[in-house]
This record gives structure tokens, sequence and C-alpha cells, in this order.
């Protein structure tokens, strides 16, 4: 009897993956709509189960089905046995160590609430700061501060919010948890929960994810069904009620403060802090705000102790980051690997170099707000302290590779392009400084057209981006110097005639 | 020159109520100190940055802040530097914390300050110039502040062409000059409440916008907050794209509602440029409404009669005559009916919208010129048995509280009153509360209680938590069940009761409304509304709680009232409902408490206090009272009458009868506003002699012998009273336009009378009344000077006034209780006249309408009309703008239906802003039964179809007329 695993997550599915699953049928194969092991360059990747054997078979179209049925392993598309799998195999996956194994929703919904169930706030919080979780949204913030900070907070009521407003272009580890593994999210937050006696808690999903969407308001049914949710958590007495909420298509709103507007039923648009969420967040009450891969890292370290998440990594970089290559490169996908490993393992490696099979000119890494980096810059280990060497960001872990074809004055143009698409307009800076920074990148690469230098306007940019990073209301105007200014920097040539 | 007003950027730091921000566990503020530019300064904890340098005198650069609003941190003007911080910091949204080390003025910091204004000139006209903000705008003066010399952006994308919304009749909105602070919209929804702006589009394409396509089309109530906190001339008043930015201004206050708006009239040479409500005045905050901030331009208007006239007859067309002619014709006319018919067939009306200064003449000059009592005031029609029944129990005929006191309050109980439309200001207050930030601790909850369902009902952040749409005319029944669900759960404070109120007549009160037949089962039906909404609402009044749980802290409810509860058969009685139901749940006497009246006009509270009722002399105390009455009789010398005078029906009836031959009217028009026109105007037609001083020829004018001209609100000098006792200055904005003040009519008039008055000045004239008048005692216009204003009591145990009344002891000793039994009117619905009228008023008029009608304020409401319930429009087959027949067993009049859900079925409501409408045509000769206050809020009546306008509209339009053609031409 054989067992078909055809991933349902949305890059699988934008390559065909419903017309496998459907071939599958017809070919009278039971089907199982797993989440993605995050082998995007491979989707969809199938895996036929038999007789204790699970192959994995690369990019598999609907009209392929019969043949692969029939061939199995003799199959060209076969990469053999999925734990063989290089790619897989060399990752540490302590986050998504079960997404792709099988059905969302049929994967364990609990693994370590009862124990923490018994476990008192501080001992939780205290598991928290010896693992030396940071926040994996892109701030790097150690999560134990924002949770004790909660915790001790005096309030009527208490929230949590999860920020699955994922918008980085490049990045979809939140997509394919959500889609993959949806009851690792909402255990870690109810863990979270208990930590820091927030009884309510948020996702805000972004409307732009709707498979995740679907797999994840099943998962929160499935385990409201089972008392994993609602007012008597396992018949323990603690409360904590999760709620989906789904986003309207603005990037400013993975911003934590916008996205708590957004979430109050407001325009998305920036607050100012002080006070910070975790004081005086959603509704005026104090609230943790992490990304779902900050939560996502929570079993794993409740399950198997701080000491031990915190071996993993380097330095204060603790633990495991789940990195997603993009852009220009063999292999996409998502590799789960503890910090410290160079961004030339991770791209060379992992991804196999450019997809076009041109020279590798720059990587811009921590999404569109990222730096863009030369290639000798790719020896440096990622952790967050190295690439804050940089000048740079690990971000939301998003690695976007650009071959020698790219223009850098272009990128450096998006990048004022990008902030002026998604900017709220609540701050001066970001509102007029992105659309006049569009505007003088132009007019120096129409310079540089007609072959005249372009210093003055250089020195605009340079004026520009000081009063954007300084002055901006939040990351998205402060950081859109980051991608203009390394690109001007390291890659000066593609600024002059 | 420029007008300076100083900013401080944000408020001042929050004190939220639990104490647990910034406050020492003694009650005070804790302080830190914090070095800004080198020098220490020790300031509020949760000072931001920016106002600790601003009270010292150190101005950061700023644009999108100002200290009505809450900081909001996105214009990035205000950077600063603060010692062991990376990068900048907006000092607007961040608090100064103890030992912070500030730098103000840095290399990088005024660099990153010019880039910021640098993008902001890139979008915007550089047109100083010849714009109408020139001299007067924030962004300029920035420019200039930071250094701004070049603007190095090439012509890109901008907003120039953007086209100006100028569909508002007083200001513009010009969105070519946006600088997106976001300033309006700010103050849209945190100073007026009302949430009609927003921000539309995102990033470069975020504009300011209402919901509808232009200003006056959308939900905007044009306060004129957004103008007001408009840092540049995107949102500027006309008068000043007119004339220019103004070169000083006057203190004074507004002359409409009686929330008594402090006001800077902005002017150039005589000429008013603008009103900007006083952010100093204790009642309002730097606030205003669309009536104080705009509506001042009746003052300027064409019909303004500013020459006296006089003539022999009403048939008789007017002869413009000096003062000193029209003054002797009339004291001849007067002197010649008393002769005939005897000292008291003449009398004489104050007028609330005067000054205290101007009713304390007249009221005067009929009681030492006149020798009678024959004087009343307007407030007879209005707030008279608040008067009554507030005295009764608690012994003052004045409100409780303080405005500010409903910033305490937890809960809210709203009876017959309609704030948002007729004391917008107020109500703005009240809605701060209604919504505050949870951080702040809860808001307030609400009950609202009237026939319609006015917009506390449910408008933007503001919901009732019950609305109890109770028939016209119960509100007795109303707060007798109230009162019962409070004894018979028990949910009295009984400490409250024995130490400060009178044991047997709470006893009896006890008993009283412990009758089932007060019962909110017995009396739903009576209300229409359900047995359960009334026990909730009455237990979350008396507990906080709906279910009548005790609250774990104590609990503050506040009752505010208009005229749908004085303007009844039984106003008085409801007033003391109301007041025994606060005693017994202890809610008098501190703030947040209270029985709260919402005075009409600006100064009714004034003109009652100085004497205007035929049986009181200043400060209620009664004629009749010798001791009283020689106190007055020594210092006017001048024998008094100890017989109580006419009230202002018993006049009418007495000139019907043939008995009551003359009167003298100041600034009030009975003839629009009292009930029963036919009945005035009947016996107004039966008078020998009447004066009227006014700014127009108003309808009881077209009755009148002389006409003495008036002046406006800018031309007077004096204090009005304003709802919450408090005592405002008006202060002179332009010259008299009539050439003397209304006091130096009046004394002139008494002077040829026969009884000498020499008054040099209204500070003259208010010396007496503190002399004579307890409340007033220490009222100079030094104190009122100085203190911008004062609350009555103000005397020497109070020299600055008193903001809350009763707090150690009820002012006439134990506070009373008095039994109220319900005694319906005999004004029903019956098969005849179905139908409930209740009138009152809109946002953008004004009583009757002289002022208002007078200017851009008629764009918002053309003529008056009938609000009707869909059902019973449909059974009458009448269509939303149809012309209808209201007739009541008085009289009739037709006018406009609108159909809408706001009345309930059973009730239709109009106003009485438009004299041909004639809605007092309607109302009926029912009045309260201790005050005679009229019962304008229940008139029986059909609606028909109509095609024709009623007879006496016919007649009101003929004699209009004609005395339009007695007048001058000029």
């Amino acid at each position: 009897m054989t067992t078909a695993y055809v991933p349902l997550d949305m890059s699988a599915v934008a390559a065909g993956a419903d017309a496998v699953a459907a071939a599958f049928q017809i070919a009278g194969v039971t089907v199982v709509r797993n989440g993605s092991r995050g082998m995007s360059w491979a989707e969809p990747l199938v895996e036929l189960a038999a007789n204790g054997d699970r192959l994995a078979f690369a990019n598999v179209a609907a009209s392929d089905v019969p043949a692969l049925v029939k061939q199995g392993a003799e199959h060209p598309k076969c990469l053999g046995e999925v734990s063989g799998i290089d790619f897989l195999r060399n990752q540490r996956r302590v986050i998504f160590d079960r997404a792709g194994e099988d059905d969302p929703l049929a994967l364990p919904k609990t693994t370590v609430l009862p124990d923490c169930l018994d476990r008192e706030p501080e001992a939780l919080i205290g598991e928290i700061e010896a693992a030396g979780l940071r926040g994996r949204g892109g701030a790097g913030f150690p999560a134990h501060i924002k949770w004790r900070t909660v915790f001790d907070t005096p309030a009527d009521r208490k929230y949590l919010v999860c920020n699955a407003d994922e918008g980085d272009s490049g990045t979809f580890a939140d997509r394919l948890l959500l889609e993959g593994d949806p009851h690792r999210l909402i255990e870690g937050m109810t863990i979270a929960g208990l930590a820091t006696g927030a009884t309510r808690g948020f996702v805000y999903l972004r409307s732009e994810y709707p498979i995740a969407e679907r797999i994840f308001q099943a998962a929160l049914d499935a385990a409201y069904a089972d008392g994993l949710l609602g007012a008597d958590l396992l018949g323990s007495g603690r409360t904590f009620d999760l709620e989906l909420f789904m986003g309207a298509g603005a990037y400013i709103c993975g911003e934590e403060t916008s996205l708590l507007e957004s979430l109050e039923g407001r325009r998305g648009q920036i607050r100012t802090k002080p006070p910070v969420p975790a004081i005086g967040g959603l509704f005026g009450r104090p609230t943790l705000v992490h990304n779902v891969i900050s939560y996502a890292s929570v079993p794993a370290i409740m399950q198997r102790g701080g000491a031990w998440y915190a071996s993993l990594g380097v330095g204060r970089s603790t633990g495991t980051m789940p990195f997603q290559l993009a852009g220009n490169i063999a292999r996409g996908g998502l590799v789960e690997v503890p910090f410290g490993m160079t961004i030339e393992d991770l791209v060379q490696g992992f991804g196999g170099g450019t997809r076009s099979g041109r020279p590798l000119r720059t990587v811009q890494i921590g999404g569109p707000l990222g730096a863009y980096l030369r290639p000798e810059e790719l020896a440096t280990p990622l952790t967050y302290e190295a690439i804050a060497g940089l000048g740079a960001g690990i971000g939301h872990g998003g690695l976007v590779v650009y071959d020698d074809s790219v223009d850098l004055a272009e990128q450096a143009r998006y990048a004022f392009e990008f902030c002026e698409i998604e900017s709220c307009g609540k701050c001066t800076p970001c509102r007029i400084g992105s659309v006049r920074g569009k505007e003088t990148v132009e007019a120096i690469v129409r310079e540089r057209a007609a072959g005249r230098p372009a210093d003055d306007k250089l020195a605009t940019i340079t004026d520009l981006c000081e009063v954007m990073e300084t002055a901006s209301l939040c990351q998205m105007g402060g950081m859109t110097p980051i991608p203009v200014t390394s690109a001007i920097e390291r890659f000066p040539e593609d600024f002059r005639p | 020159m420029r007008i300076n007003v100083p900013d401080f950027g944000t408020p001042p730091a929050k004190v939220d109520r639990a104490g647990a921000n910034g406050v020492h566990a003694n009650g005070s503020p804790a302080t830190v100190e914090v070095t800004i530019d080198g020098k220490r300064l020790r300031v509020a904890a949760g000072t931001s940055i920016m106002r600790a340098a601003r009270q010292d005198g150190l101005d950061i650069p700023k644009l999108c802040a100002t200290d009505k609003l809450d900081a909001f941190g996105s214009c990035r003007v205000c950077l600063v530097e603060i010692e062991g911080r990376r990068g900048l910091t907006a000092s607007c949204t961040e608090p100064v914390q103890d030992g912070m080390v500030v730098r103000t003025q840095t290399e990088q910091v005024a660099r990153v300050r010019r880039g910021v204004l640098e993008l902001y000139i890139s979008d915007h006209p550089l047109d100083c110039l010849t714009c109408a903000a020139n001299g007067d705008c924030e962004l300029q003066d920035m420019a200039g502040a930071v250094g701004l010399r070049e603007v190095r952006y090439e012509d890109g994308a901008n907003h120039l062409e953007a086209v100006a919304d100028t569909s508002n009749p007083y200001f513009q909105f010009d969105p070519s000059k946006c600088i997106v602070c976001s300033r309006c919209v700010r103050a849209c929804d945190e100073v007026q409440g009302t949430f009609a702006l927003t921000i539309d589009g995102r990033g470069f394409e975020s504009k300011v916008a209402t919901s509808a396509d232009t200003f006056f089309d959308s939900e905007c109530v044009s306060c004129g907050a957004c103008v007001q906190a408009c840092p540049t001339a995107t949102l500027i008043e006309k008068s000043v794209v007119d004339h220019g930015v103004p070169d000083r201004s006057v203190d004074t206050t507004c002359a409409y509602c009686g929330v008594g708006c402090s006001f800077r009239a902005e002017v150039k040479g005589d000429q008013v440029v603008r009103m900007v409500p006083h952010k100093d005045g204790k009642a309002n905050h730097g606030h205003s409404c669309v009536k104080g901030r705009f509506a001042w331009g009746y003052a300027n208007h064409r019909e303004r009669i500013t020459t006296p006239m006089i003539r022999a007859t009403t048939d008789d067309p007017w002869r413009e005559v000096d003062w000193q002619e029209a003054i002797d014709y009339a004291a001849a006319r007067l002197k010649a009916i008393q002769a005939r018919h005897g000292r008291k067939s003449i009398g004489g009306i104050t007028s609330s919208r005067c000054t205290n200064e101007e009713v304390w003449a007249v009221q005067k000059m009929v009681r030492a010129a006149f020798g009678n009592n024959n004087v009343d005031t307007c407030a007879r029609v209005c707030h008279s048995p608040t008067g009554y029944g507030l005295k009764q129990t608690f012994g003052t005929s004045a409100g409780t509280q303080n405005f500010d006191s409903v910033q305490h309050a937890d809960v809210i109980v709203v009876i017959g009153a309609n704030p948002t439309e007729g004391h917008p200001v107020f109500a703005s207050h009240m809605k701060r509360r209604l919504r505050r930030n949870p951080a702040q601790g809860p808001a307030a909850k609400l009950v609202v209680c009237d026939p319609r369902k006015i917009a506390l009902v449910r408008s933007p952040h503001v919901e009732a938590d019950y609305h109890l749409p109770l028939k016209p005319g119960t509100n007795v029944p109303l707060m007798n069940a109230f009162a019962h669900v409070v004894v018979t759960e028990d949910l009295i404070d009984h400490e409250f009761v024995a130490e400060r109120c009178d044991r047997e007549s709470f006893r009896e009160w006890c008993a009283f409304a412990r009758d089932p037949a007060n019962s909110p089962e017995n009396v739903a039906d009576i209300l229409g509304v359900a047995a359960d909404d009334l026990r909730a609402a009455a237990r979350l009044y008396a507990t906080g709680n709906a279910d009548g749980s005790p609250s774990s802290t104590p609990v503050n409810s506040a009752i505010y009232y208009g005229l749908g509860v004085t303007e009844h058969s039984q106003g008085s009685t409801m007033v003391m409902a109301m007041a025994n139901i606060a005693m017994a749940t202890g809610n008098i006497g501190r703030p947040g408490v209270g029985v709260n009246p919402l005075r009409g006009q600006n100064n009714v509270q004034g003109s009652c206090d100085m004497g205007s009722f035929p049986h009181e002399l200043s400060a209620y105390r009664p004629v009749a009272d010798d001791a009283v009455r020689a106190q007055f009789a020594d210092y006017w010398r001048v024998d008094l009458d100890p017989e109580p005078g006419f009230r202002i029906p018993n006049m009418l009836d007495n000139a019907v009868a043939g008995n009551f031959k003359a009167l003298y009217v100041q600034g009030e028009d009975i003839a629009q506003s009292d009930p029963n026109t036919v009945h005035v105007e009947a016996a107004l037609g039966a008078m020998e002699c009447v004066i009227v001083q006014d700014l127009f020829l108003n309808e009881t004018a077209k009755f009148a012998h002389v006409f003495l001209p008036g002046t406006s609100f800018l031309e007077k000098d004096g204090t009005f009273v304003n709802a919450e006792r408090r005592i405002n200055r008006v202060r002179a904005v332009m010259p008299s336009k009539a050439g003397m003040q209304e006091w130096q009519a009046t004394q002139a008039l008494a002077n040829a009378m026969g009884y000498p008055m020499n008054y040099a000045s209204a500070e003259d004239i208010l010396a007496e009344i503190a002399a004579l008048t307890p409340t007033f005692a220490g009222v100079t216009f030094d104190l009122l000077d100085r203190e911008g204003s004062v609350q009555w009591p103000c005397n020497d145990s109070a020299p600055t006034g008193t903001p809350v009344m009763h707090e150690q002891a009820f002012v006439r000793g134990k506070g009373l209780f008095v039994t109220t039994d319900y005694q319906p009117t005999p004004e029903r619905a019956n098969r005849k006249f179905p139908l409930l009228l209740t009138t009152g008023r809109v946002l953008s008029q004004y009583n009757v309408g002289a002022q208002t009608r007078r200017t851009r304020n008629i764009e918002w409401l053309a003529e008056d009309v009938l609000e009707i319930h869909p059902a019973d429009a449909e059974m009458r087959g009448v269509r939303d703008g149809d012309w209808v027949s209201v007739t009541s067993r008085i009289g009739e009049i037709s006018l406009r239906a609108t159909v809408t859900e706001r009345v309930v079925p059973g009730v239709v409501y109009t106003t009485f802003h438009h004299p041909d409408t004639g809605t007092n045509v309607v109302t009926t000769e029912l009045s309260d039964w201790a005050t005679n206050c009229p019962e304008y809020k229940v008139t029986a009546v059909e609606v028909r179809p109509a095609n024709h306008r009623s007879e006496w509209q016919e007649q009101f339009a003929v004699r209009t007329h004609s005395q339009a053609q007695a007048l001058p031409t000029r």
C-alpha cells in the first residue's frame, strides 16, 4: 500500500501540486497533503511511502505520476530516501523538525504543554532566559525581557500577539510553519501565555496567505476541541484563548505598533513609543509581541531545556534560525541551522550558487531593507553580532542572491520605491523622503546614461539617508537607507558613468 | 504683528485615577530632574521633553505637536539628542526621566531638522508672500528656525495641483498646502470627538479626507477645532483669507449657550477677524462649536437697527429719533399709563442673553422706578423649575458641579438633554470621558433618557449602555422607578443620608418610593420602556453595575439634564425627583457626581441670580422678606413693594384682560419663543406701550411702540454666568453700534421716569451687585481679570469661588427629600391628536434664531422641519420632504417632514428657530405647576399632508410685509 505525500504549501501548489495530488488519486494512490519540507527548488516534492521506505521525487508534474508510480526509485526524478537528502540532512531542525512529515493537522497537537501547566511563570521565563532566545522578527531583542515585562506589569488583562504578517520579499518561514506545523505555534503561544499571564492571543496573518489561513484556523478549532485552548486548559483551570486575525495587505502592519493599531480596528499606522507594547500594547494592555518563529521556538526550549538550546549557535546568537534562500539561486528554500554558519556555506553549500550559473555579485540579507553584501563578505558567520559588524542585519533570515547582471543603482532605486509604496505616511522622512530618494536615484541613473557624474546628487542621497535613518518614526523609513548606502558604498561603480 | 499664544507642544503629564502613574502615595505629583541644554529643571514625571523645555522658555522646533493634542511624533522636527542614547529622539513623545541629559541643539540635530524641512518644502507651494497664513504659519516659522536655505530636490511628485474645498461657509481646506501632520484629524478625534476626518491613502498618497466629497457634506460639525489646530494655511478661516492676519486680541465670553466658552476675539482695527476659543477658558479649555467660533457675523448684519425709533401705534411707520427723544417718549407713555391704570399696570422682562449688569439695571428700574415687582425673565420658560426644585431640596437654585467634574464621573445619566446639539462643547468634554483610553482606567458608563435617539445614544466611540426612550411627559414615573429600585433593593448610601439629609423627609420618601405603583414593572407601560432596562439603569446609577452589585471602588454617578426635564407640567417635580435620587445614593458634594442643569442661554443662571423673578431679589431671596427688602430699599433709597409681581404668563393674561398695559422687553422675543403664539400676540396687541430693546426688529417688535437698539456681545462690557455658576467677563471688542450700552439706556429711562440711577460703568453696577448679593460678595472686575473666571459663591470664605457645591453640608442645612407623585399632564395623545409633538433645537441654530439665522449657519437649517417616524409617516401618506400640516387643539402650522427613526413611533419633533414656521402656534398654555414653565415638550397633534401654509402663517406673512414697510427706508 503506497501513500503519496503531496505538499499543500503555497509554493508547491503554485508549481502544480494540486494537479499532482489529483493524478495520484486517479492512479488509486492514497494521497496525504503534507506541509512543505522547505525544498522550494524541488517543489512539488512528492514523497512515496511504502513498506517503510519514503522516497522523494523532485519537481513532479501531474504527467509524471503514472511513470512515477510504476518506476518508483527508478524514476529519474527520484532523490532517494527523504532522510538521505543532503539539503535536509545537513540542517539542524528544531522548529521545523516535524514540518512536512504528515498532514499538518495530523501532527501531535502538544508535546510539552502538560508539563508547562505545572510550572511557575518565573520558571518558564527563566527557561527562555537560559535559552538566550532572541526575537526572530528582525530586531533580535532578548525575548525573556519582554516576557518578564509583560508578567511584571500590573493590568486587568494581558495579551499575546503573534506577528505573522510576513512581508519581506524572499521570506517564507512563517508561512511554511503555519502551513506545515500549526500546532507548534499554538503550543508555543499557549506556553507564553502561561508564562506572562496573558489570557488572550491573536495571530495577525497577512491576507496573502490563504492556505495558511485555512490550515491554521482548522488547527485552532482542533485545539479548542481537545481542550488545548480556551477556559480550562487540559483541566488545569488556566485560560488561554487564541484567535486568527487576517491583515489587509499592508507591509507596514508587520511593524509591531502598526500591527496593534490594525488589530484594534484602526488604520495601520505607527504608534510612538513609549510605551513599549510590553507595557501598553493592544488596547493599552501589556502585550507580548513576537513573530511566528520566536513563538515556535518555545516548545523545544521547554522540552529540552534552555541550556540545551543555548548550546546551539554561537555566543549570544543561540539556537537555530530558519534561513530562507531566494532570488537567483539554484536551490532556494528554507534551511534551519544553528547560528554561526557562514553565508557562503548557506548560499553555495545549501543553495548551490546562482541559478543562472553566472558569477554571484551580491546577496541582500535581511529582507528588502537589508544590506547588499559583496562576495568577499560572504565568509561572515551568520550571527547577530557578526552581521551587525557588516552594517547589516539578519532580519527575518531572508537571503536574496543576485548574479553579475544586477544593477545596484536600480536596486537602490527600488529600495526607495519599496519604501514609497509601503510607507504608512505618518512620518515625514519616510513619506516624502522615499519619493525624493527614488527620484534622485533616477536622476543619477539618467546622468550615468548621459555619461555625466552625479556627485551632488549622491551627496543629497547621503544627507537624505541620514535624515531617514535618524529621524524616521519606525524601521521602515529608518532602514531604507541600508540597502541604498550598502549599494552605493560597496558598488560605487554602478552609480558612475 | 503676530498674536502669540504659548503652546507647550504636549498636554501636561497625565495623572491616572488609580494614582499609579506619576503620583506619590501622598497624592502630589512626582517630579524628576532633567538637564536640558545644561540647565537643570525639575518637572512633573511623565512630562515630555518638549514640554519641559518649553515651560522653561526653550522652544524646541515642532510641527505636529500642539498642547491641545496628545503627542503624535510624526513630523520629526523636534528631535533632540539624549546622552547615552543612540541616534536622535523625538522630544514630544519622550517623557523626561530622572537624570536625563538632553541637548536640543547639536550639529547633527540641526542638520537632520534642516533635512526634514527640506523634504516638507519640496512638496509645498512657495507662495508665502501671497498666502493667507503669511506671518501666522508654523511651517514658515520652522523653515526659518532651522535655517533652511535650499531645496535640492528637483521637480518631482507633489500635491501642488490639489484642489481646494471651499464648501464650508466659514473655512476652506486647501490640500496643496497640507503637510499631513494629522493635527486636524487628531483635533476632530480628541478635542471634538466627532471623528469626521481621517487620513486617506498611505505613504505619499496620504491625505486628509472626510467620508464625503466635501467637508460640508460630511459628518463635520464645523466646530473649527481642525482649523485652529492647522499649522499652515491648509485649513483656514475664510475671514482670515478675506481680511488678513489679526493684530490684537480681546478676551471675552461667547454669548450663545450656557456653556459660556471663553474666547480670544482676534481683531484688526474694529474688524473681528476670527474668534479663537481660549485655552485658559475654564469652561471650554480651548474648544468651541460652530456658533461660538463662526456665527458672530450677525453683529454686522444689514438688518441690524442702530438708531432708536418710535411710533404712536403699531400701524404707523417707525420714526428714527435720537436717544433722548426715544427715552423721553417712552417715559412719558409709561408714566401716563401708570397714571391712568395704576402703578402695577406696567412691567419689564430681562434677558438671559444680556450681562448681569444689564439685567440688574432692568430689574432695579422695574422695582425702583416703576414701583412694582412686575419683572420676569426668559428663564421662566426654560429653567425656572431647576431654580425651584434645587432650592427646595439642596437650598441653592443652581447646578452642583463644574464642567470638569464630568471627568471624574463613572456613570453619566443624561435626561432630556441633547448636549451634542445644545451644549456641544460640554458634549465633547463628556465624550472624552465616555471613550477614555483603557490605559487610564475604564470609560464612564452612560444612560440616556430621551424620547429621541440622540447622537449620544450611538456615535463614533460612544454608545449608551442604556437608552430609555420614554414617552414625552413621563419623566416623573421614570425617576420614581429609579427611586423604587434604589429603595427596595437597598442601594442607598445610608451613611450619607444619615449624616447629610433630613431624616423625616427621607423616611417619607422611602415609603413613597416603595409603593409598588412606582415599580419599573408597573410604570413600564406608562413610559414605553422595558422594566428590565429601567432596573438595570437605576442599579447602574446607584452602584456602577447594571446588576446592582457593589463596586470595589467608590463610584461617582452624575445626572446631566436639560429642558426635556423642566419644560413639563411636572418640571419642578422631576427636578426634585432627581435631587432625591442623588441624595439617596450619596451622589452629591464631590467631583464626579451631582445634579447638573445644562442651561440653554449664555446668562440664564446670571439673569436669575440677579433677581429677575417677580418674587425674588438677587440670590433668590424673597421680595416679601422684610429684612432682605429693607437692605435693598436702603441701598437704593426707595420704597419697595413687598408684594410679588407678575410672571410673564400673568403679564400676558392680564394684558388680554385689560389690566396690564405696558412692557419693556430687553433682548427677548416672546412673540416667537413663548408658547401659544396667538395668545401672546393678542396680549401684545392689547398693550398701550411696548418697548423693545434688541439688535433686530424681532417678532415682538412688530407689536412695539418704542424700539431701542441693543448691543451685541462684541460691544458689551460686563459679566455672564454660565451653567456651572461660572462668572465670566465679557469685554467690548468693538464700539457700540447703537451708541449706548443697554444699561445706559435702562438708566436713562429710569432717570426719565423719576428714579435717579448714576452708574458710570458696568463695573459700578457689579460693585452694587456684590454689595447686595451674598453669593457675589467677592466678585470684582479685578478678580475676574486675575482669575479668568470664578464660580459663585465667591465671598470671604471662598475667595476664588466654589467649583463643587454642598461639599460639607447642603446650603439649606439638611438635604430635603420631597415625594414626587406622578400627575400625568392633561395633554395626552387622543383620537383626534394621536401624536405627541416635542420641540428642541439643533446645533447650527440658537433659540429663536435671531442671531444664527443672520449668519451663514442658515446653510445647515434653512427651515424648521418635522421629524416623524417612518411608521407614522407611512400611515399618513407622508413622504420625506413632503409639506405637512401639524394641528394641535390650539393652532395649526405647516412645514416639511423628515422621515427618520431618530424619533420613536407616536412622537414627532421640530425646532422653533424660524419665525415663519410658528412652532409655538401649536404649543399649549399648560405649564409647570410650581413655576409656570411652559410645557413645550408635550403637545398632542395630528399630522397630515398639506399643500398650503396655515392660516396663521398667511397672517404672519402679511404682518411681516407690512412691518417691513413701516421701517424707515435706508
